[in-house]
């Protein structure tokens, strides 16, 4: 094995463990510190698929804005934290489901994977590839990105209205 | 592909190399933080004149090495009520955030950890990682104020994260990469190619330098709030939150904290080195220019830095929060989107 397979392996590891922990963990402020792990994984991940900038853009985003937030809405919520978050009285009828729809899911995703025919690419020494990702952006993928960065002004726009005192 | 590790080209990239490099760095700032603990304590003595401490070894020069053997002595406490599993890995997640931005800083042309396009970027995606590992040791804590310093210190860390980002975003207009070996390379020669002075170009750039030299200042004020350091050190307020988030901190785990706030010192200064002050260019053309000065460079602007920083925290007061947000938002982001225009437009008439 050479150091790229230990190190793959090694991250898609903790991804999952920690991924466990997030849909396990009775305490939620366990779960939210757990996602931080996970999320790590993810983006070591890319790196090893050469996506560096997609790598730094998960944790910049997910690490830095997500979860983040996320971590400051359950603190902020009072009383949230010794709480159980496992359902209650209806769980059986909801593990019911939850299992039914995961083994569904779960064979499918096994299934396409078997039956796919997977083409296999060249590795390939990538150099610079935010040069790439931003000559496509302001050429070929122009309207998307407008429509997105309108879509986060609007978004930003409202956030400040609501967060304004009522006269 | 160009090697920029000399320790790869030495000893070929092998694990024990790829160890060696990643260590490397770990070597540097233990023995830097200790030197910057002493040149805060004799910075602090001389302003208040005082003379510091002057009892271990000549002239003092052991105080920091006894003060982290002393740490390291200390019973470590653990409060009853805190949350032990998060509470004992927090000073850790707040060192790996500090340390790992250490893997894109070039201390010389001939060693930068690793060299990827985006290293100015990632470190600021990695800054975020210390800001998890505060929220989580004062969450963890079960402590009202550990609770409101760490608040503080995140709200704070994200306001000026805006500033700092388009202050130097507006540095990686000028340069087209955010490839930190590749902004070091742009500013050879002297000291006028630096990018505090517009970066290289002919005399044609005057008009820029003073927006270079404002966004300079806006990167450093803003560093020096990410840092949580004075006059932005509100998450530890003393009269106000007792020590704020590592206030149920002891021994060696207080230790972490402060390592990893000299760390990140270091990082601030290191970016701000890198991206304004030429990195390991010597400020005199090809006077005392080549690997080895470079690294002398490198660690000497560097410092220099650090030693503003020391500065300021012993001369200004600390500012309110409400003041602290003011300034974040109300006056540094929008100086900052001037000068980025401003850039923009000189980039595109260019």
């Amino acid at each position: 094995m050479d150091l790229i397979t230990i190190t793959f392996y090694f991250l898609a590891t903790l991804t999952i463990v920690f991924s466990g922990i997030v849909v396990f963990s009775k305490n939620i402020m366990h779960s939210a510190f757990a996602l931080l792990f996970t999320l790590f994984g993810v983006a070591g991940l890319y790196v090893l698929l050469s996506a560096d900038f997609l790598a730094i853009t998960q944790l910049m985003l997910y690490i830095g804005g997500i979860l983040v937030l996320i971590i400051f809405g359950v603190v902020l919520t009072s009383r949230i934290t010794g709480i159980d978050v496992r359902a209650g009285s209806l769980g059986k009828i909801q593990l019911f489901a939850a299992v039914i729809i995961t083994v569904v899911i779960a064979a499918s995703l096994i299934w396409m994977f078997k039956s796919t025919k997977w083409y296999m690419a060249e590795m390939k020494e990538v150099n610079s590839t935010v040069r790439q990702i931003g000559n496509e952006l302001l050429t070929n993928y122009l309207l998307a990105f407008e429509a997105a960065s309108m879509l986060l002004l609007l978004a930003i726009v409202g956030a400040a209205l609501i967060a304004r005192k009522k006269h | 592909m160009e090697s920029i590790n000399f320790l790869y080209e030495l000893l070929g990239k092998n694990a024990l190399t790829i160890t060696l490099v990643v260590i490397l760095p770990l070597g540097f700032v233990l023995i830097y933080a200790l030197v910057a603990i002493l040149a805060e304590l004799k910075t602090s003595a001389w302003i208040q004149e005082r003379l510091g401490p002057m009892r271990t070894g000549p002239w003092g020069i052991l105080q920091p090495v006894a003060e982290v053997i002393k740490l390291i002595q200390k019973e470590d406490i653990t409060p009853a009520k805190a949350d032990k599993l998060l509470y004992n890995a927090a000073p850790f997640i707040v060192f790996t955030g500090a340390y790992s931005a250490f893997a894109v800083i070039p201390f010389s042309e001939y060693f930068a950890p690793s060299r990827i396009d985006l290293g100015l970027f990632y470190i600021f995606a990695v800054g975020s990682i210390s800001a998890l590992g505060i929220v989580m040791g004062g969450w963890a804590s079960n402590n009202k104020y550990s609770m409101m310093g760490a608040m503080r210190s995140v709200a704070q860390l994200i306001s000026y994260e805006v500033p700092a980002a388009i202050a130097i975003l507006s540095i990686v207009v000028l340069t087209s990469t955010m490839n930190l070996q590749e902004i070091n390379k742009l500013q050879t020669g002297w000291f006028w190619n630096w990018f505090l002075f517009g970066g290289p170009g002919t005399l044609a750039k005057w008009w820029i330098v003073p927006f270079t030299i404002i966004l300079c200042m806006i990167y450093f004020i803003a560093a020096l709030a990410e840092t949580n350091r004075l006059p932005f050190d509100i998450p530890e307020g003393e009269s106000e939150l007792v020590a704020g988030f590592h206030t149920e901190y002891s021994g060696i785990k207080f230790a972490m904290f402060f390592f990893a706030e000299y760390a990140y010192m270091f990082v601030v200064a290191a970016i701000l080195t890198t991206v304004f002050l030429g990195g390991w260019n010597s400020p005199f053309g090809n006077l005392m220019q080549g690997p080895g000065w470079g690294v002398f460079w490198f660690i000497f602007k560097g410092f220099s830095v650090v030693m503003v920083q020391i500065w300021i925290r012993w001369t200004l007061p600390r500012f309110r929060v409400d003041q602290l947000m003011y300034l974040g938002w109300k006056i540094l982001l929008p100086i900052s989107f001037v000068c980025f225009l401003i850039i923009s437009l000189y980039v595109m008439l260019k």
